[in-house]
């Protein structure tokens, strides 16, 4: 089992026959992945990886069966895109573009969430189900099969998170890559649910960063709601006040959204919270080992 | 990207949101003429700087006469502006900002962010005006109105509402006028792709008036692309070289005051390798991300900045390879040795995307100073210890 996707979810790509959805749409196929088609206006009909190419996205579902949207569009371009999928009745779309306008965003994610579309991103690294289907631009290979679940809002502390967990003879049942901008999709409070469902998943890995204040609330859905162990570690400890690291949602301002206020907020409600990052994988072998 | 609060009140007067007038003045002559052609007997001077706390600083001063704006703008020119925004470097003033005196009667805060958590702009108003507010939310936050707006309906009468009455204004007149002015702010924070506008303070005048005495902007960087408009309002004095340079090569940088230079990839991997750092007992000496595109410049591009801070004692070099290839990295390392006289150790862990031919490749390169490391742990606590032997 896993969470959102697996080998039987069919997926599209918008953005298709670009550089980078080309890059990537085959390295998922390669992983596994089933891609059935793609989009990419003025070049429906053609055939690119083997895959047909349709103008527009409503197209592309009905004559595939489509369930997920792989995004790939350039920044100003991309918050179009996701409401045309949400407009054609995809019901998960996973954006890795990043850079896309936060005004866009706003627009574009209260749109899927009126139809009922779930997103992922933007400017993340995906999701992937261990050795079924990766939709998103993340080493494949690191990702063995196992009982964690992940959560994180940075790309490389996916692979650093997952790669632990995998070395201490774990594996990964599946990790979603949420994103660092100001507006994002599913986030750890919807998905930490889908984990704590999951009959595989046995403990969860969530790794945030300063800024904003989702951590804070996932610290109280799992005091509430969640039964299985939780490690976490929250990025940024040393970032110092005002200066943007990296992401545009990672900025400690005023008084809120520290490391320490979200490790806090965490270890109270039960979470295992460690300091530096390279204890991640010894932290899952203590709590499944308990 | 910010801009200056003379930038910012252009940008009001353009949507109709009052400001006092007011012209902007690169050197006393011209402090001078400015204030003769605003006329009137009572003019502010004030730094133009991109931080908060001018006036505690003494970068904001009244002048009552055409030689006082002349003394105070020889004054304040040239300046290093210390604010407890600056940092205790301070900022150079290039520009002073002459203004018409205002008729203060009350002092308000009006400002417009995005809510991360309900998803939309929010108008913030409190009458605690030309306090902190960050102070006002910690110390009195009933004293402070939040009103969210969803863009998909725009500002409407009832947000007006909400706002004037959770300040306590009565007069119609004035309630009216507060409305209008909220309003057309929101408009200036959507139109123009805004990340924060903070009016701080926004004055009442003796006659009933609300006006900007005040104005800071700062803006989405990702949709600068379609506000050419606001792109020629950059200073780029106001940026720091090194990140502005880093930059430029798709580099992120950010200077920090420890001891063990970071290169890495990724924001959150690049914020947890210097945490670790500190977890080891080191410093990290700055924030650096190589971004998804690195390749054999950027890489020694990276070493070069990370090298002009003479307080780097070693670096830490920490690369898990996803879209970035471990072997691109090593051969960026190899030709940063070439470029730059890279003088301190570099402790190197390279994971993921070939990494084993990164790891050949820096094993036949012989390099002296360069440490292999198997995991992050056993790199930062390998970099802590190069910089303490250093």
């Amino acid at each position: 089992m896993s969470i959102l996707i697996n080998k039987d979810t069919k997926v599209i790509v918008q953005g298709f026959t670009g550089g980078e959805g080309t890059f990537h749409a085959e390295q998922c196929m390669a992983y596994g992945t089933n891609i059935v088609g793609g989009v990419t206006p003025n070049k429906g009909g053609q055939e690119h990886l083997g895959k047909p190419v349709f103008n527009t996205v409503k197209e592309a579902v009905e004559a595939t069966g489509a369930t997920v949207s792989m995004v790939f569009v350039p920044p100003a371009f991309v918050a179009d895109a996701v409401m045309e999928a949400a407009d054609a009745g995809i019901e998960l779309a996973v954006i890795i573009t990043e850079g896309a306008p936060v005004r866009d965003m706003q627009a574009a994610k209260a749109y899927a969430v009126k139809h009922g579309m779930m997103t992922i991103g933007p400017n993340c690294p995906g999701i992937i189900t261990a050795e079924e289907c990766k939709i998103g631009i993340m080493p494949g290979n690191i990702f063995k099969k196992g009982n964690v679940g992940l959560i994180s809002k940075s790309g490389t502390l996916t692979y650093e998170g997952a790669n632990q967990v995998c070395n201490e003879g774990y594996g990964i049942t599946t990790a979603v890559g949420i994103g660092g901008d100001p507006i994002i999709g599913l986030s750890y409070k919807q998905l930490l649910p889908m984990f704590e469902e999951d009959p595989e998943t046995e403990a969860i890995v969530m790794i945030g960063e300063i800024g904003g204040d989702l951590e804070i609330q996932a610290a109280k859905f799992i005091k509430e709601n969640i039964t299985k162990p939780v490690v976490a570690f929250i990025a940024g400890q040393t970032a110092p006040k005002g200066k943007r690291m990296g992401h545009a949602g990672a900025i400690v301002s005023g008084s809120a959204g520290t490391a320490k206020e979200k490790m806090d907020a965490l270890e109270a409600a039960g979470v295992k919270v460690v300091v530096s990052p390279a204890e991640i994988g010894k932290a899952v072998k203590e709590v499944l080992s308990k | 990207m910010n801009i200056h609060e003379y930038q910012a009140k252009q940008i009001f007067a353009q949507y109709g949101v009052p400001t006092p007038r007011g012209i902007v003045a690169n050197t006393p002559d011209e402090a001078v003429k400015a204030a003769e052609e605003l006329g009137g007997n009572i003019w502010v001077v004030k730094a133009q700087i991109h931080a908060g706390g001018r006036g505690l600083g003494g970068g904001v001063k009244l002048a009552k006469s055409i030689d006082e704006v002349r003394t105070l703008a020889d004054e304040i020119l040239g300046m290093t502006l210390v604010t407890h925004q600056t940092g205790p470097e301070g900022k150079l003033v290039q520009k002073v900002y002459i203004e018409e005196g205002a008729d203060i009667k009350d002092e308000l805060y009006l400002g417009v962010v995005l809510d991360r958590a309900k998803e939309m702009p929010v108008i913030m108003a409190s009458t605690e005006g030309g306090m902190e507010i960050e102070k006002v939310a910690e110390e009195t936050p009933e004293k402070i109105v939040k009103v969210a707006v969803d863009p998909a309906i725009g500002f409407q009468g009832f947000h007006g509402r909400e706002l004037v009455f959770g300040l306590g204004i009565t007069d119609k007149q004035e309630q009216r006028k507060f409305i209008d002015f909220a309003s057309k702010l929101y408009k200036v924070y959507m139109d123009k792709d805004a990340e924060m506008i903070e009016i701080n303070p926004l004055i009442k005048t003796g006659s009933g008036d609300f006006l900007a005495l005040d104005g800071k902007m700062g803006f989405d960087d990702s949709a600068l692309y379609r506000h050419p408009e606001l792109e020629e309002m950059r200073d780029i004095s106001e940026e720091d070289p090194d990140e502005r340079e880093a930059a430029q090569y798709g580099l992120s940088y950010i200077a920090l005051d420890g001891e063990i230079g970071c290169m890495v990839n990724g924001a959150g991997l690049a914020m947890g390798t210097m945490d670790t750092i500190n977890y080891m007992g080191g410093t990290p000496a700055n924030f650096l991300d190589v971004g998804g595109k690195a390749n054999a410049e950027t890489v020694a591009k990276g070493f070069e900045i990370i090298l002009k801070n003479p307080n780097v004692k070693a670096i830490f070099v920490n690369i898990f390879g996803g879209i970035v290839r471990c072997d691109r990295i090593a051969n960026g390392i190899l030709e940063a040795t070439k470029m730059v006289d890279v003088n301190v150790p570099v402790v190197v862990r390279l994971d993921g995307t070939n990494a084993a031919e990164a790891a050949e490749i820096l094993k036949n390169a012989n390099i002296d100073n360069v440490i292999p490391a198997t995991d992050l742990g056993d790199g930062a606590k390998k970099a802590v210890e190069a910089a303490k032997g250093a």
